[in-house]
């Protein structure tokens, strides 16, 4: 079980790649966060995702204050 | 000489930083354009996955991109989010935001101050939003901050120049370029401000609520340059009481 931005998930990846393309993220846009340390994009295929982390995967929208949660 | 904003050594011939909520993607396009902007506002949020287009498929790719941390509470929260949008690979510069009120979505002082003692000493361009007063201007200067950005009025609200008084406290006293942001509805507000002598103005909402967008970020602009141009050829006195003529008071045909 990982959590992904925020949500419980039971799939499993074994790498930050196989993450990324199984869930249709473009990797030039976006950001990935482990427990709170950012993964650099040259290490997106050698990081493996283990049980209990905690991924994080932001990216830029319009906005600042206006969107406030 | 050409009159430049300088931001850090970073150089721009616009003053005019344009926010980039409440957009459809293709207007923002058309926003940056019209408005001559070279810096535009971006929030850092979570990706759902399967987007197939995102809002840096649509700005030009001369514009300097400012992330700001908007939706962070305190500092820690805003380190966090400065770090990630660096990560993006999109340059240096943060525009923080601080902010645990949520009906007004004042700034907190404190927490910004704390972000950009951390976030200068990490080579960031950090451009804090704040609540315009002296003695708290003064610590962001002295923590590394490369301008400050005081409130018009509360973010989104278009009431224009409610702290007028205090801005000018800090454009008379801070040696750092001062940016007004939030609160700014209208082209006249923002001349007013660019009269005043501030480096630059942000505006988001007044131009993205407008009933054409394009057109209404293009009168920001020229009223942001007529607003220089009137503070660089320094202002005409003003006369408290009674009048005074512009031309000679002899000569009359009645004499």
């Amino acid at each position: 079980m990982i959590t992904l931005n925020g949500k419980q998930e039971s799939e499993n990846f074994a790498t930050v790649t196989e993450l990324l393309e199984k869930r249709g993220y473009r990797r030039e846009i976006i950001v990935v966060e482990i427990n709170g340390i950012i993964i650099k994009k040259e290490d997106y295929d050698t990081t493996a995702i283990k049980d209990g982390d905690t991924i994080e995967i932001v990216h830029f929208m319009g906005g600042g204050s206006v969107a406030f949660r | 000489m050409e009159d430049k904003l300088i931001l850090n050594g970073h150089e721009f011939t616009s003053r005019f930083i344009l926010g980039s909520g409440k957009y459809s993607l293709e207007l923002i396009k058309a926003a940056v354009e019209n408005a001559g902007a070279q810096i535009i506002t971006l929030a850092l949020r979570r990706a759902q996955g399967g987007e197939t287009e995102n809002i840096l498929d649509y700005i030009p790719k001369n514009v300097t991109l400012l992330p700001n941390t908007s939706g962070a509470r305190n500092a820690d929260e805003a380190v966090r989010i400065a770090r990630l949008a660096r990560e993006m690979g999109c340059g240096d510069f943060v525009k923080i935001e601080a902010i645990r009120d949520t009906k007004y979505l004042l700034p907190d002082n404190y927490e910004t101050l704390k972000a950009t003692e951390t976030l200068a000493k990490e080579g960031f361009v950090v451009m804090p939003y704040m609540y315009p007063d002296l003695n708290f201007a003064r610590d962001l200067q002295n923590a590394g901050a490369a301008c400050i950005m005081p409130l018009g009025s509360p973010i989104g609200s278009n009431k224009g120049l409610c702290t007028k008084e205090f801005i000018k406290i800090l454009i008379d006293e801070i040696d750092l370029p001062i940016i007004v942001d939030a609160g700014i509805g209208r082209p006249s507000q923002a001349c007013e401000a660019m009269e005043m002598g501030a480096a630059a103005v942000m505006a988001n909402t007044a131009i993205a609520t407008a009933g054409d967008v394009p057109a209404m970020a293009h009168a920001f602009k020229r009223a942001i340059e007529a607003g220089r141009a009137a503070y660089l050829a320094g202002m005409g006195s003003v006369v408290e009481t009674g009048a005074r003529a512009s031309s000679p008071l002899t000569g009359f045909l009645h004499d």
